[in-house]
């Protein structure tokens, strides 16, 4: 039944393997590594630092290519030799550490920006723009320049330019790493609001427990050196969420489970 | 309750310091200016200062105003108006292209680095009679000269822009599929343009010091021509004037690039002040 457990396959990689070669040798950012991400769930990348999650979902965003082993997006393979898919790209949506919006650009033609690129009239872009800010929380700040906006709201914009072309995958790589405590928790709320409105297949990178507990259908654990999978644990708790599901006991057991694993 | 009367602040008006750094700043740069205007025109009158020497403000100003209403001041002016704007444009066109090709080709630009060095230390106004004897007393030796001033800092300027493309906003274009020449105008030209305007604004001072540093030297024509032709017949207040005609005309092709960066760039820093 092969064909049936991949067809629900969001993106698949199998045997996948990444080297970085430096001055200093190769280091092995990624050991042979399996991992389908199924379609509609919310998967998070948990790990210390160096473990290689980012590693893991820039090989999933065709931002780096594997040493060995395939990546596949939507049942197409990533890279073909030296050469990515477009196609496949295309329905991937990313979200980085810094917001990245580009400040020359106003806030909703940042938002726009992957739109234009696909050659979208003003018209219709303008109006896309003003839908994803009202989606994402930010209706009104639509002419604003990226840097009269503050870290939650500039985050808040990259993941409505990543939305724009309504990508079935969205990647993000610990994108409230860089906000203080209070606003990410906003922003979790706002995240799993929005995963659940839009009903997207989410990979999320983070090194807080808290944060992929309370966001994940499933925890992906990595160690570092070299980077691995050490264990997958599902996340049973009804949707949508709240912050207080957090002092749940069965929450603190996953949380802690979580901790122990980290540490040893 | 002493304590408590203690924690209110006094009520009435209260007598706030008089602080210098209140005045608005251009006020103190206009009173600076007619102080420094009115010690001279003093000094000139007090100590009955030779005109040939140093003439009074007062008088520099009369002439000023005599020149102005001839035909041949601005006739010469166009000139070295012309002059700088040839070089300038000439400087910009070389500059940006083969600084936006250096930042983009590391290998080129270390080959050629060493030149660009080298010419760049050359004091390029010793070069200019060369330049006169290459191009000739008309105006095309004070645009070569013009153009050449400007072309450092435009060039460089334009190097450390095309380099300076943050790598988020590159990875950004990279998920999202665009096209090499998508990124060179969605990325790279808005992002090095401030780098550009800089080069251009240094490089417009440039220009103009090219072009009547050639007019000084040869030619019969233009700005610095006038002066030097003043000089030699001792009018000293007339050679204020000139220059005072030429400071005016540098300040102009200064203030319209300075005004193009906040047409062209209102998002950037430099150009934050006034707006909220």
């Amino acid at each position: 039944m092969m064909v049936d457990a991949d067809a629900g396959c969001a993106i698949r990689i199998a045997g996948v393997e990444k080297q970085f070669e430096t001055p200093q040798g190769p280091i092995r950012a990624l050991t042979r590594t399996n991992f389908p991400v199924r379609k509609g769930e919310f998967a998070v990348l948990l790990g210390p630092s160096g473990c290689g999650k980012t590693t893991m979902l820039r090989l999933m965003a065709g931002l780096e290519r594997p040493t060995s082993g395939v990546v596949e997006v939507g049942g197409r393979p990533l890279w073909h030799d030296e050469r990515r898919d477009d196609g496949a790209v295309a329905n991937m949506g990313v979200v980085f550490q810094e917001a990245n919006l580009f400040p020359w650009l106003t806030i909703e033609d940042n938002i726009a920006l992957p739109l234009k690129l696909r050659g979208m009239t003003r018209k219709l872009r303008r109006e896309r723009a003003r839908e994803l800010c009202r989606l994402v929380g930010i209706a009104g700040f639509e002419a604003r320049w990226p840097r009269e906006l503050s870290g939650g709201m500039r985050q808040r914009a990259s993941i409505a330019r990543a939305l724009s072309y309504d990508p079935e995958i969205l990647l993000m790589d610990e994108p409230f790493g860089a906000l203080d405590a209070i606003t990410r928790d906003a922003m979790n709320l706002e995240l799993q609001r929005i995963w659940i409105a839009t009903s997207k297949t989410i990979v999320l990178v983070t090194h807080s427990i808290p944060e992929a507990v309370f966001l994940a259908d499933r925890v992906v654990l990595l160690s570092s050196r070299p980077g691995r999978i050490v264990e997958i644990i599902d996340v049973p708790f009804a949707r949508p969420r709240e912050t207080d599901v957090r002092g749940q006991p069965e929450f603190q057991e996953i949380a802690d489970h979580l901790r122990h694993r980290l540490e040893h | 309750m002493a304590d408590d009367v203690a924690t209110h602040p006094p009520v009435g008006r209260q007598r706030r310091p008089f602080r210098l750094t209140r005045i608005p700043a251009w006020i103190g740069s206009l009173a600076l200016l007619v102080l420094f205007l009115a010690g001279w025109e003093t000094y000139v009158r007090g100590f009955d200062v030779s005109k040939f020497l140093l003439p009074s403000p007062s008088e520099i100003l009369q002439a000023w105003m005599e020149i102005l209403g001839t035909a041949s001041l601005w006739q010469h002016t166009w000139i070295t108006a012309w002059e700088t704007i040839l070089g300038f444009v000439i400087a910009v066109i070389i500059g940006v292209g083969l600084g936006a090709v250096l930042g983009k080709v590391p290998w080129l630009e270390q080959v050629l680095n060493p030149f660009i060095v080298a010419t760049q230390v050359v004091p390029k106004v010793a070069l200019v009679p060369l330049f006169i004897v290459w191009f000739g007393f008309g105006m095309t030796s004070k645009v070569v000269i013009a153009a050449v001033l400007a072309f450092f800092p435009i060039l460089v300027n334009t190097i450390l822009g095309v380099k300076s493309v943050d790598r988020g906003h590159r990875e950004v274009l990279q998920s999202l599929n665009a096209s090499r020449w998508q990124s060179i105008t969605q990325l790279e030209f808005p992002s090095a343009l401030p780098y550009i305007l800089t080069g251009m604004e240094m490089g417009v001072v440039l220009s103009i010091i090219g072009a009547v540093v050639g007019e000084y030297l040869g030619g019969s024509q233009g700005l610095g021509n006038l002066a030097v032709r003043q000089m030699n017949s001792y009018n000293t207040t007339a050679l204020f004037a000139v220059i005072i005609h030429l400071s005016v005309l540098g300040f102009l092709f200064y203030a319209t690039l300075v005004g193009c960066r906040r047409f062209a760039i209102p998002w950037h820093e430099s150009v934050q002040v006034n707006r909220k």
